[in-house]
């Protein structure tokens, strides 16, 4: 077995990005993704990849446009404010069919906000946020292990389906420690080939990208095609973990580090005698709505927890269609819940 | 079984990496860690604090909202956190900096005066050791001869034999110091 390292989840998912094949990343600092800026200066030049510290977040995701044009595996990193920067070229990314990678370790917000761990980016994330209508693959990690093996499944998914995936880690997460296994390294030569890449067009009719198509029909057609990888993805990529859904009376609903702490809730809650169960969404986008929506036939309460003032609890109550109640418990600013005030909640419901 | 201790100081006297060294003693132990830091703009001169979580089964909340230990090395921390410590758990208290006593009666308090003890030892830099020594011992599931290696590899050994042997005598003492709860 692989030795477990002591890692940030930054550290852990600018590793585990290396490791998947990552050969160009542009980044823009701020704070809580620094280390991933660091991380990227120190590893990957010397695993024969392109650091760049761009002048702004702006540059640095024009600059993954081109590395993911020409077939690299490109990534960026920033939080809240820098992503809201890069939503004009991420729509572009989505329009040209390109994939790339982009973490986003949140903070409080709206405008500077502060930069302690927050989920009020999901509407951004899940939702557009840039113009345009394109969807992003959103990973949500909810552990610097998961961290790490989420950055690489990032990849491959946003490789297969040529549109590019975003992971919504948070500040606690990027900055906390814990032991990581992480996966072998990849060799860039090995992965799939791109041959719709800019490569030079020797020998080959000339490729062509671009998010740009004057004629209506034309543009509805690329993006009819594009629907459809769309459809596909949320037919075969959803992802979510249950924890004692079996026979729960009342049902968590919680990501990322929300969702690491939610297991802490149902087990204490156990403890208790409180048939409390946990779903955690993995995949924010394609969103775990055909599980959910299972679970609301039989449980009491769906109780919908997060780092902000309900926005995954919208997907939840879609999934959910009235079919049970669905209270929502958030916590703003940056302000992180204990269990114990999660489980107060809970005991409202069961 | 899970604990949680905070660490907690001034800037610059190195709570941050005693909480790194007993997270990584506790991975090296085969328990699953969490080593949250206060990521704040903090300074030297500032507050800093982490909590390091450790349990044998996977970690939920990294927050320790209610920690069995608290290191507190300068009177704020303890103004902070000691109303946080869980029922029957222990405060390591740094005489040196801290006159008051303790307001709890059901923790107990183990005061030691890490920055003399480390003035003794000749290097006043190593009082955060002294002070994790005590933290060990009333933490009471790690061996210290894992902590001491964990700290041999944050600390990184090369060149650094005197360093490191003097920062082992410091977590001795501080354990020895200690007296059981």
């Amino acid at each position: 077995m692989a030795e477990r390292q002591l890692m940030t989840g930054n550290e852990a998912m600018a590793e585990a990005a290396i490791r998947a094949g990552l050969r160009a990343y542009f980044g823009y600092p701020i704070t809580p993704q620094n280390e991933v800026l660091e991380y990227m200066a120190a590893h990957l030049p010397q695993a024969g990849g392109a650091f760049l510290q761009a002048e702004s977040e702006v540059a640095a995701i024009n600059m993954c446009y081109g590395a993911a044009a020409a077939g690299v595996r490109a990534m960026t990193s920033s939080s809240s404010p820098g992503v809201s920067l890069k939503m004009e070229g991420i729509s572009y990314l989505a329009g040209a069919d390109l994939p790339c990678v982009i973490l986003n370790a949140a903070r409080g917000g709206p405008g500077l906000g502060n930069i302690a761990p927050a989920q009020g980016d999901y509407f951004q994330a899940t939702k557009g946020g840039g113009h345009g209508d394109y969807r992003l693959i959103v990973l949500a990690p909810s552990t610097g292990q998961e961290a790490a093996e989420l950055a690489g499944l990032a990849f491959d998914l946003s490789d297969r389906y040529r549109v590019p995936a975003l992971i919504l880690a948070d500040g606690m997460l990027g900055q906390m420690m814990e032991p990581v296994t992480l996966p072998p390294p990849r060799d860039p030569g090995t992965l799939p080939p791109k041959p719709w890449a800019l490569t030079g067009a020797k020998g080959r009719e000339p490729n062509l990208i671009a998010s740009f198509a004057l004629e209506p029909t034309v543009l509805r057609e690329i993006n009819v095609k594009r629907y459809a990888r769309y459809r596909e993805i949320e037919a075969r990529e959803v992802r979510w973990e249950e924890v004692a859904t079996e026979d729960a009376e009342v049902l968590l609903i919680a990501y990322g580090t929300m969702g690491r702490i939610a297991k802490t809730v149902v087990r204490r809650g156990r403890e208790r005698g409180v048939k409390v169960g946990l779903l955690r969404p993995i995949t924010l986008w394609p969103f775990p709505y055909a599980p959910i929506r299972t679970l609301a036939e039989r449980v009491k309460a769906i109780l919908t927890v997060e780092l902000s003032a309900g926005q995954m609890w919208e997907d939840v109550r879609l999934a959910v269609e009235g079919r049970t109640a669905t209270p929502f418990y958030g916590e703003l600013g940056g302000v992180v819940p204990t269990p114990s005030d999660i489980l107060q909640e809970v005991l409202r419901y069961a | 079984m899970e604990r949680a201790v905070v660490c907690a100081g001034f800037g610059g006297q190195g709570v941050l990496l005693a909480g790194k060294i007993l997270a990584r003693a506790g991975m090296d132990a085969g328990l699953d860690v969490t080593w949250l830091p206060s990521y704040g703009p903090e300074m030297r001169g500032g507050t800093a604090n982490c909590t390091v979580v450790l349990s044998d089964e996977p970690i939920g909340s990294p927050i320790g909202e209610n920690p069995d230990v608290l290191l507190a090395m300068n009177g704020p921390s303890l103004d902070r956190f000691e109303s946080r410590v869980a029922e029957g758990g222990a405060i390591v208290v740094n005489r040196s900096l801290i006159a008051r006593d303790l307001t709890r009666k059901d923790v107990c308090g183990i005061f030691i005066a890490a920055n003399d003890v480390a003035r003794e030892l000749g290097e006043p830099r190593v009082a955060n050791m002294i002070a994790l020594g005590a933290v060990v011992r009333a933490l009471g599931i790690l061996p210290l001869e894992t902590v001491k290696k964990a700290m041999t590899v944050e600390l990184g050994a090369k060149g650094r034999e005197r360093l490191i042997a003097l920062n082992q005598e410091a977590l001795e003492r501080g354990y020895a110091a200690a007296p059981p709860c």
